[in-house]
């Protein structure tokens, strides 16, 4: 016990090694600040498109959506991290975690956004185009306030998962919390940074989860 | 070289390709592996717990809650190497399969638990109630009335989150696992080309697009309105 | 063709319209002059709420011409957003955004496609709440008003934008029967207010006491039309004797 302890709660390591992580926790909070929004505004534009009828918008649509369902995040990232540069286009990590992000996360993103704008009735639309609202305008005060509302479990859902795919950002040495907790458990032999990254995302993420598992509950219960 | 030439001398390189193609078969065959004995162990410890919960014992069921929302909250890759560099220090040595099957494993659990739970309490009280009153008991209101119901509104959701942490075999590449990326990342640092990367990419879409077309189709399909 | 003799302010033309294999609209002729109330009647499928929607063109005919308040309608160099706005339309499902408060709902339009500011959107909002007597649910979203109710905010939509001709697309076919009164009052303020009306609807005594003039649809073709004393009492066609009998059988 006093050994497992001593591994994964040392106090003077996380004493030691608080420095690098606090700048690793601030690091995967950026991170989450820049990729979440890029992934809406991805979804947003695919789920906009997805409401064109036209076939030659609609299957090459949802094969590029398919597409980056299909492919792990992390097989994305390391392509366009240590792919692209052989042909000259040299990201970096922040880069490769933007784009990466914009691609994966724009998908489901817009698979979700697609559900809920399909879930607001036709009456809804032909309401407000017969009022002389533009499509534009249709879709932004009328159509997508109300999906939004309509899938808010699976958004959040989504957005939990995407701030804790930022850790697959260690991969391609971006510093954020868990590449820095390895960092100073190479140089402490110690898990305790480890450990402590775990319980620091446990504690940011928690209440998400908590709020969430409310949430579809209640959705499923309601579905029935 | 042209832009062009160079694109595909890079990416889609045949002598490249061809030299790495058995490692990447053989990533192929170890993802598949590693996936289904993350679905198999995954999907079972889930219903389980889920089970347990049914039986409403308070403390066991506040254990079941904690252990599903730590392995909701805690990003895969996060445990992963918790148990594969962290685990070490402590004198326990796990190879980076077994530590990714595990890691993955428990996160399949806690999210399947979560959905095999809402579907039992999606069940109307009434149906309990007229199971029992024909003198069923617990456990086989539970399994014969509750549980094909709310089997049958879980699949959609279960079949996607199924798909998405199955996807997260890649991170096994991290620990050393010469999985479809492990065995494409070598081969690109061998060749000095990324011709392996395209190939592992091939792969994963071989392998998962025809998985994420099924479950666009079950999730129409099993619409939850009947 | 108008039951006066002023000039129409919507007349459609040898209106066609295709679904697929299905011929909806068989050039069908329609004009109605200005504070002209119009009653469309006929079995369901005879496209009357077809042709309603092609008004406005919330469907598009396959051919023919509509022009409301000199403005052509099909031609696609019309603004079709600003002609719209002409067109006042109200929906059978009212159609509110469940989202936004009966204020909000009047106001959108105002604000986004006249470019007004918010207060003066919401002051215009107000005074067309007041006209359906719904000034004191200015604040209260569409699930916490009653099915009547509802009705009225979405005409208060349609007439706070100040339009030329109302479009009504069976208004009270999804109402209780105890609330449809209060629609039809307002409906019959709107007409003592001199605006052009085209209905479709069920309610024969509104009619009969209303309108101008009644057509009968029937089979994607205007079978006849005429003051509502003359259809009701003495219709010279054998389908339209069979509908009325039917409808006042209820």
């Amino acid at each position: 016990m006093d050994l497992f302890l001593e591994t994964f709660f040392s106090w003077q390591i996380i004493s030691e090694a608080w420095p690098i992580l606090w700048q690793g926790l601030q690091a995967t909070l950026m991170l989450s600040v820049l990729v979440v929004p890029l992934g809406v505004a991805g979804g947003i534009i695919l789920a906009t498109l997805s409401t064109v009828r036209n076939p030659w918008v609609k299957w090459p649509l949802r094969a590029w959506v398919d597409t980056f369902r299909a492919l792990p995040p992390l097989v994305l990232l390391v392509f366009i991290f240590a792919g692209l540069p052989f042909i000259g286009l040299d990201v970096g990590a922040w880069g490769a975690v933007a784009i990466g992000f914009f691609l994966n996360t724009g998908a489901y993103y817009g698979e979700i956004l697609r559900a809920g704008i399909e879930s607001v009735p036709r009456g809804q639309i032909e309401a407000a185009r017969s009022t002389g609202l533009t499509r534009g305008q249709t879709m932004a005060h009328v159509v997508l306030p109300q999906a939004v509302r309509n899938v808010l479990p699976d958004l959040i859902s989504n957005t939990l998962e995407v701030v804790k795919l930022t850790s697959i950002a260690s991969v391609v040495a971006l510093p954020e919390l868990l590449f820095q907790a390895r960092q100073a458990q190479s140089v402490t032999y110690n898990a305790t940074p480890i450990m402590a990254a775990a319980v620091a995302y446990f504690i940011l993420l928690w209440p998400l989860v908590r709020l969430l598992s409310r949430l579809e509950n209640r959705q499923l219960a309601g579905r029935r | 070289m042209t832009g062009w030439e160079r694109f595909t001398d890079s990416f889609f390189n045949a002598r490249v390709m061809a030299q790495y193609l058995p490692k990447i078969v053989e990533g192929f065959f170890l993802t598949v592996e590693l996936a289904a004995l993350i679905i198999v162990a995954g999907l079972a410890l889930g219903l389980l717990l889920a089970l347990v919960r049914a039986f409403g014992i308070r403390p066991l069921n506040w254990l079941i809650i904690f252990l599903v929302d730590l392995f909701r909250a805690l990003p895969p890759l996060v445990i992963i190497v918790l148990l594969f560099f962290g685990l070490p220090n402590a004198g326990v040595e796990l190879s980076g399969f077994v530590a990714s099957w595990l890691a993955l494993t428990l996160v399949l659990m806690a999210f399947s638990e979560e959905i095999f739970w809402a579907g039992i309490t999606s069940v109307p009280k009434g149906q309990w109630e007229a199971a029992r009153s024909t003198g069923l008991g617990f456990v086989q209101t539970l399994g014969w009335v509750v549980l094909p119901q709310a089997l049958r509104i879980t699949i959609p959701p279960l079949t996607n989150r199924t798909i998405a942490i199955t996807k997260g075999t890649a991170l096994a590449s991290v620990v050393a696992v010469p999985d479809i990326l492990g065995a494409a990342n070598a081969g690109v640092s061998f060749s000095f080309n990324p011709s392996p990367l395209t190939l592992g990419a091939i792969a994963y879409l071989v392998l998962f697009f025809p998985v994420v077309v099924l479950g666009r189709w079950i999730e129409t399909r099993f619409a939850w309105k009947r | 063709m108008t039951g006066s003799g002023r000039a129409p302010i919507v007349e459609a033309r040898a209106i066609h319209k295709h679904f697929g294999h299905l011929h909806v609209l068989k050039g069908v002729d329609l004009a109605v002059a200005e504070k002209e109330l119009v009653f469309l009647i006929g079995p369901s499928g005879s496209g009357k709420s077809t042709l309603l929607r092609c008004l406005n063109r919330l469907e598009d005919p396959s051919s023919g011409s509509v022009v409301v308040d000199g403005i052509d309608m099909l031609d696609p160099r019309t603004d079709i957003n600003k002609a719209r706005q002409r067109i006042g339309m109200v929906f059978q499902s009212f159609n509110l955004y469940p989202h936004m408060t009966a204020l909000g709902n009047v106001a959108l339009a105002l604000r986004k496609v006249q470019g007004m500011g918010r207060a003066e959107a919401e002051a215009k909002a107000r005074a067309a709440l007041d006209r359906v007597h719904l000034a004191d649910r200015a604040d209260h979203y569409p699930l916490q008003l009653s099915g009547g109710q509802q009705q009225r905010v979405a005409i208060a939509r349609a007439i706070a934008l100040e339009p030329r001709v109302m479009l009504f697309d069976e208004p009270t076919s999804a109402l209780d029967p105890e609330l449809v009164g209060g629609v039809l009052a307002v409906m019959r303020e709107l007409r003592e207010d001199g605006m052009t009306m085209v209905v479709v609807s069920h309610e024969m005594g509104f009619a009969k006491a209303a309108a101008d003039r009644v057509v009968f649809m029937s089979d994607g073709a205007i079978i006849e039309e005429g003051i509502p004393s003359e259809i009701f009492t003495n219709p010279s066609h054998e389908r339209t004797r069979a509908f009325i009998s039917q409808i006042e059988r209820h």
